[in-house]
């Protein structure tokens, strides 16, 4: 039996039915993992023995004849900006490559509690900066479909090791995209929540208003059943939403017939790689046949989603980022004599190119005499993105779009072009900048490369969201590809 | 409004961070090219519209004023580069 190819579901009801142990998945997970590694190099950090002293803790309940949870026993990834108390947390940087928190994170607290099995910390683009991950500080994660492209990013570690069945499923972050980016590159199912849904305390901030945790999973049930683990109010965490939060996965398998399903044209320009172009259009008919009435809708300042961004989420590191100076933890210069070249030395040796280059960005954008013509005028810009999803809202129940341009691309394609780099996240941006919820599945391939589907939806309509997901899943079976890896 | 290397120092001096010739000169392209691009933003009359910091109407968010246990000393400094009686040990000051 294959159980890296399994769904964090099917694997319960084996455990559930005794034809395998926690102990059996997580040293078939482990086994998998490791043979992988050279070629993937998803891990940063693995922590398998630690995994393998949990599932021995699951047994017991098992054996003891204990009810267990959906995600009890469920091998499972942490991407490396979440702190997780006991083992070392990076955000693949030399500024923290030594740090080992004293805390976990909500989200991993919470998965604890839920019983899932940590099998290690996944790579990253540095600080969670970046669509590729070829700016993690230490290694580039490759992806699973084709070793010679990138696996997208930040979270391409997270996406990659549930793409190459590495873990049953995995959290990223995603501040422009970098959860749906990725999953699109490597054919997973990725949910950007709402903000405030998910606890960011123990996140590791990079921009603090539009930072959101988020699961990759193989299918969209799994996906329901992260989410119902990791949602919810936390005291923590002083922007997480005090609202009611539903079952996820009370609405999957109901039918979308009647829903109004809107196709924004400005989505559907030039920009977009013809191949993708024609999946995305072949998905929207078949959501079509499912029922659903689809329109064209449009997002007038969709345009200005990519410079508000670039002008925001810098701001928000720059000021986030100043706490990495060499004193309380982290790398230190050791060429400095005095505190102010201690700071200086120690940032220019601990942070890379990509994160200088956004703290560089952001201290000019915040800087006095240019406060209101930047930053203030891409705060004012972003309520205009906001009021045209708002409005988008009152005649559709969600929108649907490519999750990105193109396939994934090669690696070092577009390092020495930082803009044309950026330009891969321009459908995934406006979404964070409204702070509403983005579902990535696989809607299909092109040359052998998945592309992505993205559905998104009114604040705190996650539940809606998988269901439309689920749906299409179902009548395509796209997400149950896998690639082949010769392991 | 185009950045000068001058302007790119100073900024490399607020942010703390030391930078080559070099790297003044490639973020003063860099980020040259990225401030064209958000011209755009300029094109927008923004006049009436109001800033969006937060996309919740957040309020202050309170807690009961009591105190809790706080984490070990021995917990905090451990992740320190240079730690002596359980403070963090900086270079000279004065």
């Amino acid at each position: 039996m294959k159980l890296y190819t399994k769904t964090a579901h099917e694997l319960h009801d084996l455990l559930v039915r005794k034809e395998v142990s926690a102990t059996d998945l997580v040293k078939a997970q482990a086994e998998r993992m490791q043979a992988l590694e050279p070629k993937i190099q998803a891990f940063v950090t693995p922590t398998v023995d630690k995994a393998l002293e949990q599932a021995a803790l699951v047994d017991a309940k098992i054996v003891a004849g204990e009810a267990i949870g959906p995600l009890e026993g469920v091998p499972m990834a942490i991407k490396d900006n979440m702190c997780t108390d006991g083992v070392r947390t990076t955000c693949s940087s030399k500024i923290l490559e030594n740090f080992v928190p004293p805390y976990d994170a909500t989200v991993v607290t919470k998965l604890k509690e839920a019983g899932a099995i940590m099998m290690g910390k996944t790579n990253l683009d540095e600080f969670a900066m970046g669509s590729s991950t070829e700016n993690s500080g230490f290694f580039t994660t490759r992806n699973p479909w084709d070793t010679e492209r990138v696996p997208g990013g930040s979270s391409g570690g997270s996406a990659a090791s549930v793409a190459a069945g590495q873990a049953v499923f995995s959290l990223g972050s995603d501040t422009g995209g970098s959860i749906r980016q990725p999953a699109a590159f490597c054919g997973v199912v990725g949910l950007k929540p709402t903000y405030g849904a998910v606890s960011r305390f123990g996140l590791i901030a990079f921009a603090s208003s539009l930072d959101q945790i988020g699961p990759f999973t193989r299918d969209v049930r799994d996906c329901a059943l992260v989410m119902n683990a990791i949602a919810g109010h936390d005291a923590k965490d002083s922007t997480s939403a005090p609202v009611d939060f539903p079952d996820y996965t009370s609405l999957l398998g109901k039918s979308i017939k009647g829903w109004r399903v809107g196709l924004p044209k400005e989505y559907f320009g030039d920009g977009i790689d013809p191949e993708v172009r024609a999946v995305i259009e072949k998905a929207v008919k078949t959501i079509e046949s499912l029922g659903a009435e689809v329109a064209e809708c449009s997002l007038p300042h969709t345009e200005y989603a990519l410079p508000v961004y670039y002008l925001l989420a810098p701001a928000e590191a720059s000021s986030n980022l100043a706490r990495y100076d060499g004193v309380r933890y982290g790398y230190r210069s050791e060429s400095a004599d005095d505190l102010i070249s201690m700071f200086k030395k120690t940032r220019a040796e601990g942070f890379g190119d990509e994160v200088k280059r956004r703290i560089m960005l952001g201290t000019y954008a915040l800087s006095s005499g240019y406060y209101d013509a930047y930053y203030l005028k891409a705060l004012k810009v972003r309520t205009l993105i906001k009021n045209d999803f708002d409005q988008a809202f009152e005649k559709f129940d969600c929108i649907l779009s490519p999750t990105t341009p193109s396939v994934a691309f090669k690696f070092g394609d577009r390092t020495d072009n930082p803009l044309q780099m950026y330009l891969s996240d321009v459908f995934t941006l406006s979404v964070n900048l409204a702070g509403i919820p983005g579902l990535s599945i696989n809607a299909g391939f092109a040359n052998g490369m998945p592309v992505g589907l993205q559905i998104i939806g009114k604040a705190f309509d996650e539940a809606r969201l998988l269901q439309i997901a689920h749906a299409y899943e179902e009548a395509t079976g796209c997400h149950s590809r896998m690639p082949e890896l010769g392991v | 409004m185009a950045l000068t290397k001058a302007e790119v120092e100073h900024v490399a001096m607020l942010a703390r961070l030391q930078l080559s010739e070099a790297d003044v000169q490639r973020y003063t392209t860099q980020l040259n090219a990225i401030l064209d691009y958000a011209q755009r933003l300029q094109a927008l009359d923004t006049k009436d519209v109001p800033p969006t910091a937060h996309v919740f109407p957040l309020h202050n968010v309170m807690r009961d004023d009591r105190i809790d246990p706080s984490m070990d000393r021995e917990k905090i400094v451990a992740n320190a580069p240079e730690e002596e009686e359980g403070f963090f040990r900086v270079p000279r000051i004065v």
